[in-house]
């Protein structure tokens, strides 16, 4: 699914920097139900994982709580230059994944 | 009973009177932004933190995907909708020459892909139909509002105009009665605003994605109590001229975010 | 046994109690005292928590609980020996207790996280932060939840 993500191009190596992403998921909470009284199964991402040159730097766990689209903020300190991934997982087997670069100076 | 009906009436003359009068002058127009609160706008302001942004990057990718019979993508035709797209969103709904009426953004993305990609509608509120025009009409973004220039459109636009001063539904209420005479104030807990539709398609927080003014009218209709008109329907294509040519001079916005 | 007119009106006046339970964005039940107690329980186990050091930003007032921003730091140095190791995050009445766990740890640099949130009622968020030393701290906010006037029938 379509990723928004926003990390610093460039960096110096120390500086604490921000991460953000956005990622399009309905998140359908498990607890609606439709005009006929079905309930409409939970569809929700469950996991988030940022790894940073292979290491994982963030995650969360994530709950019917979460918005529509969940987007997540965190930082992390700019050690080298190389790839940030980021990978979402969830119900029915859902799974996505995204990445970027930055420039470490 | 005669006697309370002929009260009725007389208030709903005096409101009626009052309503023609009180549009609101153009340099007193506002967008629903200036309505929200500062997380909603910092939620818009940020392009990576603007979840219509999700939509917006969809609709590219559509636009350079080919697709129907035709085989054909709308860069094919349009080429870079950064240059070719920019200010259309701001003059629709446009007249369609061949169909002597006004059409939608929405609409004209399908009447392309039927008449130029041989390809099936979107279905009104679908994801796709949704990115296309978010991404056609964020390349307006800031970009005045023009609709309802057009001579020929006047009909439509009266059409439109008679639409939003008319009291319907079961609260008997005209979309004048709150969004011409009385925004700035509050209507449960929410600020009334003056329903200027700068942003659409946009993210509503309540609805937890993007929709279409259509969608939004519809929402107002079931509001007051009354039937909605059905999608794509002549009146809400009025109803969406209007509001675009009370807007104008307000910049576009999409895709925008409100509560 | 036959329905006399005080046993219905009991059985209405039961109805009625159960009808006022916030039915609102997400469905009918709510997470109790004691869901949320074990939730926190599960994260904490048996250790105390400490009110303090935890920063939770969230508007009083929200436009749509569907969507409610929400960030939460820790004051911590985040050097080798004092960092923060995860935060947590609950709530008193949508159907479940829990919103997010998030794990970070020294390598953050600063302990932050955002993001938002779906908040079935006016009710109260807390946010607890695990140290390196393994103590827990915690923070909670009060939300209003104002709900638009004119909202759609449910699809």
């Amino acid at each position: 699914m379509t990723a928004l993500i926003n990390v610093p191009a460039k960096a110096r190596r120390g500086d604490i920097i921000e991460i953000r992403t956005l990622t399009s998921h309905i998140m359908e909470t498990g607890f609606r139900h439709t005009a006929d009284g079905a309930l409409v199964p939970r569809d929700i991402v469950t996991s988030f994982t940022c790894r940073y040159n292979g290491t994982e730097i963030f995650s969360a766990d994530l709950f019917p709580a979460i918005a529509a689209n969940p987007y997540l903020s965190f930082f992390t300190v700019a050690k080298e230059s190389g790839k940030f991934e980021f990978e979402w997982t969830g119900d029915n087997g859902y799974s996505s994944s995204a990445s970027a670069s930055i420039t470490v100076e | 009973m005669i006697f309370w009906r002929a009260i009725a009436a007389a208030a709903l003359l005096a409101t009626n009177s009052a309503l023609l009068a009180g549009e609101i002058p153009p340099d007193e127009r506002r967008s629903g932004y200036s309505f929200m609160g500062p997380d909603s706008r910092a939620m818009q302001d940020d392009d990576t933190s603007n979840p219509g942004m999700l939509f917006v990057l969809d609709g590219e990718a559509l636009w350079t995907k080919k697709t129907g019979s035709a085989e054909k993508a709308c860069a094919d035709c349009h080429g870079d909708a950064r240059s070719s797209m920019k200010g259309v969103a701001a003059r629709y709904p446009a007249l369609d020459k061949t169909l002597a009426r006004p059409v939608t953004l929405d609409q004209r993305i399908n009447l392309c892909r039927g008449n130029h990609q041989k390809a099936t509608p979107l279905s009104y509120e679908s994801r796709d139909l949704l990115a296309l025009s978010a991404f056609v009409a964020h390349q307006s973004r800031g970009v005045p509002i023009t609709a309802g220039g057009d001579p020929e459109l006047k009909p439509f636009l009266e059409q439109g105009r008679d639409l939003f001063m008319q009291r319907e539904g079961q609260l008997n209420l005209a979309c004048a009665n709150c969004h011409d005479h009385n925004f700035d104030k509050r209507l449960a807990g929410a600020p009334i605003t003056q329903a200027q539709p700068t942003g659409y398609p946009l993210y509503r927080l309540e609805w937890q994605t993007l929709g279409s003014i259509e969608r939004r009218l519809r929402s107002c209709m079931t509001g007051v109590r009354a039937q909605a008109y059905d999608y794509g329907s002549p009146e809400l294509v009025a109803l969406e001229l209007y509001l675009m040519s009370r807007a104008r001079g307000l910049p576009m916005e999409t895709p925008a975010v409100r509560p | 046994m036959p329905t006399t007119r005080r046993r219905f009106l009991g059985l209405a006046g039961g109805v009625t109690a159960a009808g006022a339970i916030p039915i609102v964005t997400l469905q009918p039940l709510q997470a109790t005292p004691a869901m949320l107690t074990a939730a926190v329980r599960n994260i904490v186990g048996e250790a105390a928590v400490r009110t303090g050091k935890v920063k939770l930003d969230i508007p009083p007032l929200v436009e749509n609980g569907n969507t409610v921003p929400m960030t939460v730091s820790v004051a911590s140095p985040m050097t080798a020996d004092d960092y923060v190791k995860s935060i947590h995050v609950f709530n008193e009445k949508n159907p479940q207790p829990n919103i997010g766990n998030f794990h970070l740890g020294l390598s953050a640099g600063r302990a932050q996280v955002s993001t938002r949130i779906r908040l079935a009622d006016t009710q109260r968020v807390i946010a607890i932060a695990r140290l390196s030393d393994d103590t827990f701290w915690q923070v909670a906010a009060d939300v209003v939840v104002t709900l638009a006037a004119c909202t759609e029938e449910m699809n």
